[in-house]
């Protein structure tokens, strides 16, 4: 099953990647248009234009970074890994929530690219943006494995959790989420609602929810139905459409709430370590 | 009695599905004869005095008038975030709501003439 859901997902890739490479444009320049704002230090919101060379492998990030180098060095981004790994240099690129180091200039269209801060999130300094209050709702649900039955402190003791391929593939997919906060700065109900939780803290809360390693369902649930909660999702379906790492989010949002209706039964069998551990040193005698 | 959100969601979704379906029946009682016949002043008393139909429709106003309600308070709550405005249109929209029902149901028992049918 595991082995199918990654054949498929590679064959998406390649076709993606195909039709990508059939709208390519190779340009040898293009006018970046960079956001530009300070309000701590006086400085009121204006764009900049500024003329990078390009080649055809060339992405937003690197492109920001020439003009940061060689034009303009008080340009703010935040970047690290360069390869949509770390989550930091997410950025509105031509009004659509992307990861600068994931875009490549030659996939845009128009010899222009703006590049404006996330919507959604408190604005520091031109294209870097606040992500604590992101970080907090990813924190209160509780993005790790509970199980009051792992016997974590007694070492000799200690013992694996078992699961199944068909387990691992019900939250597999979820746990590629890098917290870019591309989905946060997408969702429309965040524009609105400051408490709500947002699709990347709902998809965690069913990403643990799911997991048969975890046993904290009941606290789980507690955490999202509220009313700045789950409910609110319109289900605009915006954040699994500018997921860089093919997350669903809404998907996720989605499965939870069906089980919270009833609809679906959370069918996952809580691993007994104990019982297992019990019985494999009987196995042993 | 507070309810949790995930039971009055599910108070939204079923009263939904239940107004459609009384909704639909309502239109098709409608068109049992020509359109503007069934809005003659006797046949609208005669509808008054049918139990069936008085049944039919309380439960329309009782079941849009929650599901509308709620509705509102949804769309109203993502407006503001603070707990004085979260708790005051809570009781406003149950206070506007149980007014709608109360007008409306002194409405059908006037029509109906307080015979219920049974004159
Ligand atoms: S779900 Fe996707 S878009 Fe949202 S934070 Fe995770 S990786 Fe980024
Ligand atoms: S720099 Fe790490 S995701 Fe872009």
């Amino acid at each position: 099953m595991t082995e199918q859901v990654i054949e498929k997902i590679e064959s998406m890739e390649k076709k993606r990647e195909k039709e990508k490479h059939g709208k390519e444009t190779i340009r040898s320049s293009v006018v970046l248009k960079i956001y530009r704002a300070n309000k701590r230090a006086g400085e009121q919101p204006h764009y900049d234009s500024v003329e990078v060379p390009v080649q055809r492998w060339t992405t937003v990030l690197d492109a920001l970074l020439h003009a940061k180098q060689y034009k303009d060095p008080s340009i703010g981004i935040r970047y690290s890994c360069r390869m949509a790994s770390c989550g930091s240099c997410g950025m509105k690129i031509n009004g659509i929530p992307r990861l600068a180091c994931y875009t490549k200039v030659s996939e845009l269209e128009g010899s222009t690219v703006t590049v404006e801060p996330l919507a959604n999130f408190p604005h520091i300094r031109d294209l870097v943006t606040d992500f604590a209050q992101f970080f907090s709702h990813h924190h209160d649900v509780k993005p790790f494995v509970q199980n009051e039955n792992a016997d974590i402190k007694d070492k000799n003791k200690l013992s694996e959790f078992m699961q199944s391929p068909e387990d691992l593939d019900k939250f597999l997919q979820f746990s590629y989420c890098i917290k870019c906060g591309l989905c946060y700065s997408a969702c429309p109900t965040v524009a609105t609602d400051t408490k709500f939780p947002g699709p990347q803290a709902l998809s965690q809360a069913y990403r643990y929810f799911i997991d048969n390693r975890d046993n904290a369902t009941k606290d789980r649930i507690n955490i999202v139905d509220d009313k700045h909660g789950i409910w609110r999702c319109h289900f605009a379906g915006s954040c699994s459409s500018v997921c860089p790492k093919g997350v669903d989010p809404a998907l996720g949002i989605q499965l939870l709430r069906g089980h919270m209706l009833g609809f679906s039964k959370n069918e996952k069998k809580i691993a007994d370590l104990q019982d297992r551990l019990r019985k494999d040193e009987e196995a042993k005698q | 009695m507070m309810l949790r959100e995930s039971q009055i969601m599910k108070i939204h979704y079923i009263t939904g599905i239940a107004a459609l379906f009384v909704v639909a029946v309502h239109i098709m009682m409608r068109l049992i004869m020509p359109y503007s016949l069934s809005l003659e002043y006797e046949n609208v008393i005669a509808n008054y005095h049918n139990v069936p139909y008085l049944v039919l429709l309380e439960s329309i106003l009782v079941l849009i008038a929650i599901h509308g309600f709620n509705g509102l308070r949804i769309i109203l709550l993502e407006l503001r975030q603070s707990k004085a405005w979260e708790d005051g249109i809570t009781i406003l929209t149950i206070a506007a709501m149980m007014a709608v029902v109360a007008y409306g149901t002194r409405t059908i028992i006037i029509a109906n003439g307080f015979g219920l049918g049974f004159e």
